[in-house]
């Protein structure tokens, strides 16, 4: 890119002196921001973990109450990237594929947590599930707990995630080539079979990446969290709740070290979603 | 878009194709016909699902978001008017929302100035430029996307605290950061950070440097290339990163939540209103509150709704067309 961009511009004399000035200005504004804005404070937990001790660190992680706050935290995040990952695309399969009443509705619903604050989701569902309430009653009267329990905990993070994957693989069902499907079919390929080798390789990349975006979306999740979980320790507590009952109670360490682990792991998939998309990209050539 | 499908069909037990398409020469469905006979109707644009399933997977899906999404949204609002306009008025504005009400405004218009003008920046140059170091700050982007509000809130304490690397700045200025407004504003500006980037950086890619390149070598200024040819081009996706930003920066609770450190009134967004409430059982002003927050969201929506639909008809389908969620595939 840089180079053919010099190539075009190495005539134009009078300009070029000015136009690297207000590029290095710019790089230096942008990078700035982005440093001081988002890396700076990110920074500033690492070093109060090492402030901390690698002793008080260890020990903060290896609590009961931490190890099962990770281990919930993990868990509820992956049902809910596999559940957006077979929803979304289905919803996105019937927005894209076929015309309904209500149809415009729906795909404007679908948009809904993206604008709506988390906490008033968690209010929501509390409103709707909780144990006072019609649902919520009858569900406890069968012996299962919706609210304060894992269970509220899916139903807040499949809410608050739920655009992600829709959002991502309808595009992709949008741009796919109706000769290649039709091909397909002609060749006698079931619908099944069509579905299976034509369409899901070509999802496949979206797919993916909007279930790592989900799951990590989730991973942080707290607003709706801390209304609808209860946040009992070792058995509704996730890890940002954790961090916060830390911070509140004054244990810089342990929130510290959840906080760096929870920033270590978002990172890390943010940084794999990006370098899987990218080589998909180049893969796909011109496209 | 859904194909039209021819009336021929054959049944789907096992009956051969009625009609051997014009393509399939020879022994047609021999190959790949796995235990599903194929039924293969000659024109056939989209090998859409027959009546029962097509049916089966809409009522699936609808059913599915109405009762996830839309359910919980008419139930408060169904149990914030239980006792009427008038109560649902009274809690929600004897009790101070007017004022957290206002205070959610100021920070969404002061977080969305900065991030509109640093957005812009970063967009462009993470898309035109190209440096050592440059995907490193393009990850950095989305990093507020996954980072949890809280741990954002924290490490505005640790930076600006009494022990922090910035503490000192804030004692020598007599500002104070943690615990107070400026804290909220900057835990508000980091997580509405990679809305406006993102939604301006995807047109950006998409649209041609020509013009830009073309009105600079005709003499323009960096500037007026800018407000004259770039910002035309960019202002669809730049108004959209603007509503996902408000939409965001209203929505703010985790960080804003750990950073305020619980000083209440004068510091009380609409989100922490809600949270208080919840904690004094003031029930029913927790509901107003969240039910007008959420109809600021569903406004916030369908403005966005409708700039699709103006940009769809005035740029065509190929460009854009970015919702919110897009931001967070990059």
């Amino acid at each position: 890119m840089t180079t053919t961009m010099t190539a075009t511009t190495a005539d134009v004399q009078p300009r070029s002196h000015s136009f690297p000035v207000g590029r290095a200005t710019l790089r230096a504004l942008a990078g700035g921001f982005l440093l001081v804005f988002v890396l700076l404070p990110l920074i500033a937990v690492a070093r109060s973990v090492v402030d901390g001790g690698w002793a008080t660190t260890w020990q903060a992680l290896t609590s009961r109450v931490a190890l099962s706050s990770i281990a919930l935290t993990l868990w509820t995040a992956a049902i809910v990237a596999v559940v957006n990952g077979f929803m979304g695309t289905l919803t996105a399969w019937v927005l894209v594929r076929y015309r309904f009443p209500g149809h415009a509705a729906v795909n404007a619903i679908i948009d809904l947590p993206i604008a709506i604050p988390t906490l008033v989701t968690g209010v929501m569902l509390v409103v709707l599930y909780g144990p006072q309430q019609p649902i919520g009653a009858w569900f406890a009267g069968h012996g299962f707990k919706l609210l304060f329990a894992p269970a509220g905990i899916i139903l807040a993070l499949l809410f608050v995630t739920f655009p992600f994957v829709v959002r991502a693989v309808e595009p992709v069902l949008m741009e796919i080539d109706a000769d290649q499907e039709e091909a397909a079919a002609t060749l006698g390929a079931s619908r099944r079979r069509t579905f299976v080798s034509v369409i899901l390789p070509a999802l496949a990349p979206a797919l993916l990446t909007s279930c790592l975006l989900t799951f990590t979306r989730a991973l942080g999740e707290f607003g709706s969290v801390v209304i609808v979980a209860g946040n009992i320790p070792r058995r509704t507590l996730t890890a940002p709740v954790y961090v916060f009952g830390a911070i509140e109670s004054g244990e810089t360490g342990a929130a510290s070290a959840m906080s760096l682990l929870l920033i270590g792991l978002s990172a890390l998939l943010i940084f794999a979603a990006d370098r899987y998309a990218r080589r998909r990209a180049l893969r796909m050539g011109a496209r | 878009m859904s194909a039209v499908r021819p009336p021929v069909q054959s049944s789907r037990d096992g009956a051969a194709p009625a009609v051997v398409g014009p393509l399939s020469s020879g022994p047609a469905d021999a190959p790949l016909s796995l235990g599903n006979p194929a039924t293969l109707p000659p024109i056939r644009k989209r090998p859409t699902a027959a009546g029962p399933a097509r049916h089966l997977l809409t009522g699936l899906s609808v059913g599915y978001v109405v009762l996830l999404l839309g359910a919980p949204v008419v139930a408060i609002a169904v149990r914030a008017f239980a006792e009427g306009p008038g109560a649902f008025l009274h809690a929600l504005f004897n009790s101070g929302g007017a004022s957290a009400l206002a205070m959610s405004a100021g920070l969404a218009l002061g977080a969305t100035v900065v991030n509109t003008v640093f957005g812009v920046i970063v967009a462009w140059v993470l898309t035109r430029d190209r440096f050592w170091g440059r995907s490193f700050l393009n990850a950095l982007v989305d990093l507020p996307f996954a980072i949890s509000p809280v741990i954002v809130g924290f490490s505005l304490i640790l930076l600006f605290g009494p022990h922090g690397w910035l503490g000192g700045l804030s004692r020598w200025t007599g500002i104070k950061v943690v615990f107070a407004l400026p804290g909220m504003a900057l835990a508000t500006v980091f997580v509405s950070l990679p809305f406006i980037v993102r939604e301006v950086g995807l047109v950006l890619a998409e649209i041609s440097r020509e013009q830009e390149e073309a009105a600079f070598t005709l003499g323009a200024s960096p500037l007026r290339t800018f407000f004259q040819v770039t910002l035309p081009n960019i202002r669809f996706g730049l108004l959209t990163g603007i509503l996902l930003t408000v939409a965001r920066c209203l929505g703010e609770f985790g960080a804003i939540l750990v950073v305020s450190g619980g000083v209440a009134g004068m510091t009380e967004t609409g989100t922490l209103f809600v949270f208080r409430s919840l904690e004094d059982r003031r029930d029913l002003s927790a509901y107003a509150m969240a039910v007008t927050l959420a109809s600021i969201s569903i406004l916030l929506i369908v403005a966005l709704e409708m700039l699709k639909r103006r940009q769809h008809r005035q740029t065509g389908p190929g460009r854009g067309g970015a919702s919110g969620a897009r931001t967070t595939t990059s």
